[in-house]
């Protein structure tokens, strides 16, 4: 690793996915509280929070950071709420390395938790004509399915991908979730379970489909000398990724009704997906050959097959191969959500990129019993949040 | 009982006169890109401080990006059509001269099981839902009859 710009993971912790209808805060204060003793540091040793925020729990959601602070009892500590959709815990855990790395803090921690309703994710409430998250549903009746299903359709039309390759994802996944006791789903699936599950959007099958979720995440974060005195190999953090799009975006993507024209601009050098990795292994100066393992945003199970590609870990078209010879199972060249993905856990939106780091520490770590990785030494986590907010982390030690 | 209102579901999307609809959409003065929706504050190209549009009728025709359907009746402010639900396809179609892709409903009859990538789609304007006063309407994409003339 090049950089120089790394700080220090001390503790992790997870409130176990599931569909336990309580506060988001209680998910987010549990998940606290084991990233502390993970890290055997207590409150009072915390000096910033950041705070990934829910924004279907009303006020206390959208202002996450003081919410937590105040559950964790109230001791002016500086804190921070953001909100990026599914990039909502990646931006949260950027607000603290900055405030780490300028040396205005020396222990910080994220912290991301949602409570969720039932079925398909809808927009905020209300008549909202100028918003298009609001007239997608309405004009087109265009769900999340619906375009995770455009993707796995132009995988089918492109690379002769097919339902059972898609159902492979799934059937690895909900493998490397039973040893998982945050999971949500701790259950084997088969192809023949995916290809009897209903069609929600053609191609995608319900279990094809991530659900969603209540779960809470957290992370205690230190800068690298304050690690260095507990612990002379700390899991690091080396690389963030936030990026936005380039001009023009010619990929359609959610909510939007059209891409970008690319009449007058030519598209650029890397489409938004394989930007959002780039730039996180250009901040680490890795390459995907450095990588051991990766934890994607598996929304649907042939979108995970599109993060192969993106993340270069094989060429376009081949992600199909990767999953055939098994290349992406715990015990293959680069495993693939080893905790299970969204497949074992349902989307918890705020939590879900910190929780991806949760997983890859306890990688690196060599503690993530029954799905552990073998002596990996370097993972990175992709997602994509909303309206053009990239998501990647690179975790190594 | 006099007929309904037709009225667009959405104002100043798309035309709704004439045999030839069209998606309404919006060409920067000073780089000439395009845009739909329509683009009314600020160019998307970063090159670019335009700030005025000229209203555009985007090509009718298109070629098939992707597509899928909906088994699943959408959540709210959808509005149902029918009970019980019945499956609608929707497209990503690209536009070649505007280079870019639009989404849109295919028409009540075609499934995905009729769509290919790069199949040829032309504009109507249908029907979206009614109320007991209006026939709201929206834009779709029909498959273009083979041997028809471009």
């Amino acid at each position: 690793m090049n950089n120089d710009k790394q700080i220090a993971v001390l503790g992790v912790g997870m409130h176990p996915w599931g569909k336990w209808g309580r506060s988001f805060v209680e998910y987010g204060i549990e998940a606290a509280r084991a990233a502390l003793r993970d890290a055997g540091l207590s409150w009072d040793d915390i000096q910033y929070v950041a705070g990934a925020d829910t924004i279907r729990n009303g006020y206390p959601g959208f202002i996450a950071g003081a919410t937590f602070s105040q559950a964790l009892g109230w001791k002016g500590n500086r804190v921070a709420s953001c909100y990026a959709a599914c990039a909502s815990g990646a931006q949260a855990l950027n607000i603290a390395r900055a405030q780490i790395l300028a040396g205005l803090c020396d222990v910080a921690l994220v912290v991301g938790a949602d409570t969720t309703p039932k079925g398909f994710f809808t927009p905020v409430g209300g008549d909202r004509p100028d918003d298009p998250d609001w007239l997608r549903f309405r004009l087109l009746g265009a769900t999340n399915p619906t375009y995770f299903a455009l993707y796995a359709r132009r995988r089918m039309e492109l690379y002769g991908a097919t339902g059972e390759d898609f159902a492979l994802v799934k059937v690895k996944n909900a493998k490397h979730g039973l040893a998982n006791p945050n999971a949500r789903y701790r259950k084997a699936v088969s192809i023949e379970d995916v290809m009897a599950s209903p069609t929600v959007a053609d191609p995608l099958r319900l279990l094809d489909i991530c659900a969603t979720s209540d779960g809470g995440a957290a992370l205690v974060l230190s800068s690298m000398e304050y690690a260095r005195k507990r612990d002379a190999k700390p899991v690091r953090i080396a690389a963030i990724s936030t990026v936005t799009p380039t001009y023009p975006q010619t990929i359609i993507e959610m909510p939007n009704f059209s891409t970008d024209s690319a009449a007058v601009v030519a598209p650029p050098e890397r489409a938004f997906r394989d930007a959002i990795g780039f730039a996180a292994y250009e901040e680490a100066g890795i390459g995907p050959d450095d990588i051991d393992l990766a934890e994607v945003y598996d929304l649907s199970t042939a979108l995970e097959l599109d993060w192969y590609e993106n993340l270069g870990l094989c060429k376009e078209g081949e992600a199909e191969r990767l999953i055939r010879d098994g290349d992406t199972a715990v015990g293959g060249r680069v495993p693939v959500n080893p905790s299970g993905g969204l497949a074992s856990f349902g989307e918890a939106i705020p939590a879900q990129a910190i929780a991806q780091v949760c997983e890859l520490t306890w990688q690196l770590r060599g503690q993530a019993d029954g799905r552990q990785v073998d002596g990996a030494t370097a993972g990175i986590t992709v997602n994509q949040g909303l309206f053009g907010h990239g998501s990647s982390v690179i975790v190594s030690r | 009982m006099p007929a309904k209102t037709r009225v667009p579901a959405v104002e100043g999307w798309f035309t709704t006169e004439g045999d030839e609809p069209a998606l309404l959409g919006t060409r920067c003065r000073s780089c000439g890109t395009y845009a739909f929706p329509r683009e009314s504050y600020f160019c998307k190209n970063p090159a670019c401080d335009g700030r005025e549009f000229d209203d555009v009728a985007l090509s009718r025709r298109g070629r098939v990006w992707s597509f899928t359907n909906n088994c699943y009746q959408p959540p709210p402010p959808f509005v149902p059509t029918s009970d019980p639900f019945e499956p609608f396809a929707i497209a990503a179609v690209e536009l070649a001269d505007e280079q870019l892709v639009v989404l849109g409903q295919m028409v009540p009859g075609t499934s995905v099981d009729d769509l290919k990538a790069g199949m040829d789609v032309e504009l109507v304007v249908d029907t979206l839902f009614e109320d007991d006063e209006h026939e709201y309407l929206v834009w779709k994409w029909r498959l273009v009859e083979t041997g028809a003339p471009a």
